[in-house]
């Protein structure tokens, strides 16, 4: 912010020539526009930020996905080679199919619970505060914390869940140290994690559904289940499409939790796509091989952000 | 009216329906909120042998409120979390200066290059972070920027959403302000700085939170640009130290990790649940 403070007052001068635009419905440019120099200045950080740090980088990436590159020697060009080790990599495959069940188990179990709860929520008028603040609560757990948390609740010996599960005649189970159970583990305390959000941009938008369509239902002596299925439900489908977008991006660059939870493991049954870029480039020092597995992921990631900017936009234009 | 009327909800068979559902979605919400966040500090005062042994108590029997003190010498909380506010407040104050800055040139000053700026800002929204992680590594590790807080406080600071926030906040400001500004004499700075700003706190008040929540919570980035574990923020200090401290140290020291931002929610509940809201869809 010191550089503009020392160039900004340069352009006053020409600037102030362009007011005859005032008092007319003159648009902007004529008033400030002029001076491309000024903008520029104001500019510069964002410049500096985005360049250096987000278009290199994306550019860079796609670059050195053809290179061979250490820390060291210059890096050189090997065309496809960085792709066929990649293919070659048995882990791949688990990776993706992991990835794949991570996504698709957390659609299943954590995409309709904050609808549900959300419509549930709707129709609190007392203390409707107490119910945001519990439901919000786990959100602002800091990632890390709430995984370890977990992760100590899933113990098999001595965990919360086996002991309270055991009273009722159940278990006891493996959870995080079985194949079988460990993906499924991963995904309820995501799902515990990130409901909060969801259920917020729900309840937002339930408040938009126009009053007038539930008074005529009634009217028409619709029953309450009846007014939930045939007008919230329609009335909230862009916000469902949505957050279902948002939650594919999101489940899709799983790391934390398989991280945190497991390693990866047992058995690489939690190897997530962007643990295997994590370990490609951090472990093994693969960049290459890193990066053209990061450019896959991000040929997936680019196409469902284009649906889901697409739909935001003819969503907020609506 | 809502969903379920004045009238219909005076209906005694409503009333007790709906009584019910909320009240068991209460306890739910009660369960699931506040459940883990009192298991954790019931965790944080009980002995080891306790944790292992009796996992159900409500309360242990012989409360140990001094291994908080442990867990805050033994493991260095308190230099982690101050490593965790210094994380946070540079990339909070980073993300404020481009969103302002950036807003302010697309929106009031609108150079003619500017539209093309703005679309490759927007562009980066299609590509996460974490896809160019391999390659933003390699240029921080070029600037020589590898365990300096710098190496998190300007990558944080290529967030999109803010600088499309902040320029849709701007657009709606009146025209006529600028006008009337700049017919006082004002300069591009003193419009930015004594009109534009005081009329824009919603919005920086929005940025400001979703910044501090993106920068508390991430993790994935912190872990490999700071390798030093003195200068590793809370998080990932307490995924390493999971490894090796002890149960009950462990757990008290969460309990201290997720106690500020659990604070500051508490103070803060209505305003980031309606800054929420006015983001609309982005979390």
């Amino acid at each position: 912010m010191s550089a503009g403070t020392r160039t900004a007052p340069l352009p006053a001068g020409p600037a102030a020539g362009a007011t005859p635009g005032l008092g007319r419905d003159a648009p902007r440019r004529s008033l400030f526009g002029r001076n491309a120099l000024t903008a520029l200045v104001f500019l510069i950080p964002a410049l500096v930020v985005f360049g250096v740090f987000s278009w290199w980088p994306i550019v860079r990436g796609l670059l050195i996905s053809f290179q061979q590159t250490n820390l060291i020697d210059p890096a050189t060009w090997v065309g496809l080679e960085n792709f066929r080790a990649l293919f070659a990599d048995p882990l791949l495959g688990t990776a993706i199919a992991n990835t794949l069940l991570f996504v698709g188990l957390a659609l299943l179990i954590g995409f309709p619970a904050p609808l549900v709860l959300a419509v549930v929520l709707s129709t609190v008028r007392r203390s409707a505060g107490v119910y945001r603040f519990l439901v919000y609560l786990p959100v602002v757990v800091p990632p890390v914390v709430a995984i370890l948390l977990w992760k100590w609740f899933y113990d098999p010996g001595h965990g919360l869940f086996n002991g309270l599960l055991g009273l009722v005649g159940l278990g006891p189970y493996l959870w995080l140290d079985s194949p079988d159970t460990a993906m499924v583990s991963l995904v309820l305390q995501s799902t515990w994690a990130g409901m909060g959000g969801a259920v917020l941009i729900y309840l937002a938008a339930i408040v938009g559904v126009p009053s007038e369509l539930y008074e005529a239902a009634q009217m028409d002596g619709a029953s309450i289940w009846t007014r939930v299925w045939h007008i919230t439900l329609p009335q909230l489908r862009p916000v469902i499409g949505l957050l279902l977008l948002m939650q594919l991006i999101n489940t899709m660059q799983v790391f934390t939790e398989p991280y945190v939870f497991t390693g990866g493991g047992p058995e690489n049954a939690t190897l997530t796509v962007l643990l295997l870029i994590f370990r490609y480039a951090f472990q093994d020092g693969a960049y290459g091989q890193a990066a053209a597995l990061s450019f896959l992921l991000a040929i997936i990631l680019g196409l469902l952000s284009a649906v889901y900017l697409r739909a935001t936009r003819s969503w907020s234009a609506a | 009216m809502s969903l379920i009327s004045h009238v219909e909800e005076r209906r005694p068979a409503v009333r007790a329906g709906l009584r019910s559902i909320q009240g068991l979605t209460l306890a739910f919400l009660v369960l699931i909120g506040l459940g883990p966040l009192y298991m954790t500090v019931k965790g944080a005062m009980s002995p080891s042998t306790d944790l292992i042994s009796r996992p159900l108590d409500l309360w242990p029997a012989d409360p140990r409120p001094e291994n908080f003190a442990t867990a805050w010498a033994d493991l260095g909380i308190g230099h982690y979390l101050l490593n965790t506010l210094q994380v946070v407040g540079g990339s909070w104050a980073v993300q404020l200066v481009v969103a302002v800055t950036a807003g302010f040139a697309l929106s009031v000053l609108r150079p003619r290059f500017g539209r093309y700026v703005y679309g490759a800002i927007l562009a980066t929204m299609f590509v996460p972070y974490t896809v160019s992680m391999t390659s933003l590594f390699l240029t921080v590790i070029d600037l020589g920027l590898v365990d300096s807080y710098w190496s998190i406080w300007l990558p944080s600071g290529a967030y999109a959403f803010n600088v499309l926030l902040a320029k849709r906040f701007f657009d709606a400001l009146p025209p006529e302000l600028f006008a009337a500004a700049r017919v006082d004499g004002a300069n591009t700075w003193q419009l930015l700085t004594r009109i534009v700003l005081p009329m824009s706190r919603p919005i920086l008040a929005v940025i400001s939170l979703l910044a501090v929540m993106h920068s508390w919570k991430d993790f994935i980035w912190p872990l490999v640009a700071i390798t030093d574990p003195e200068k590793q923020p809370i998080s990932v200090a307490l995924a390493s130290l999971a490894v090796q401290a002890p149960q009950d140290e462990l757990i008290a020291a969460m309990a201290m990790a997720l106690a500020p931002p659990v604070l500051v929610f508490l103070v803060f509940q209505k305003h980031i649940v309606a800054g929420l809201g006015f983001t609309g869809i982005k979390g």
